[in-house]
């Protein structure tokens, strides 16, 4: 449990605060939702690290990028994920802004 | 703003336009003595950082598009500069690149 807490307030560290890496695990239909949603793909992803281990729980995200299910995607959270739409002025915390092709680990204790 | 060290990048060739022409770059929050704090995340560089250097990760919407000289849009962070010392109270110089 503890372990989870952890992981939880690590995602939303991250999340609040800038543009991190996830998974698309699945999608989410919902036929009734607000004016600005409308027409908008959304996405289920799980927040992973740079290993691709899960960070806290799953989290639905709005796709700009013609995301899949599986996809290795990266996202922007906060205020900023409304403005990877047109309309910018929607209630969305998370947009998906690129599939990543791949991420360069370059380990930690290296230089300096 | 954080101080972070550079660990890896990140390659996209499908991306928002917004991303077009920018390096991402995959950054890890350490504390002023070097020490690696939890979380890692992307940041946009603006400054030709690579792996390894220790930066300034300037998180906020407004402030970012300052930086790039942009119209506002779905961009978080972005590394504004290179971390050269950082020296605490305790007069210990802390991270040296």
């Amino acid at each position: 449990m503890a372990h989870f807490e952890s992981c939880v307030s690590r995602l939303e560290m991250i999340s609040g605060a800038a543009m991190y890496l996830g998974q698309v695990t699945g999608t989410v239909v919902a036929s009734q939702k607000v004016e600005g949603l409308v027409g908008q793909k959304l996405l289920l992803v799980q927040p992973v690290d740079e290993g691709r281990v899960p960070i806290g729980g799953k989290q639905v995200a709005v796709d700009t990028v013609r995301a899949g299910e599986g996809d290795f995607v990266y996202l922007v959270g906060s205020r900023e994920a409304a403005e990877a739409l047109e309309n910018t002025f929607v209630p969305v915390d998370a947009a998906i802004v690129g599939i990543v092709d791949d991420c360069a680990y370059i380990g930690e204790g290296t230089p300096g | 703003m954080r101080l972070c060290r550079v660990i890896g990048n990140v390659v996209a060739a499908e991306h928002h336009p917004a991303y077009d022409g920018y390096t991402l770059l995959l950054v890890q929050q350490v504390t002023p003595e070097g020490k690696q704090a939890n979380s890692t995340f992307i940041a946009v560089d603006s400054v030709q950082a690579g792996p390894g250097d220790r930066v300034l990760v300037l998180s906020e919407g407004s402030g970012v598009a300052q930086v790039l000289k942009a119209p506002k849009g779905p961009i978080r962070s972005v590394i504004v500069g290179i971390v050269d010392q950082v020296e605490t109270c305790d007069g210990v110089a802390g991270l040296q690149n």
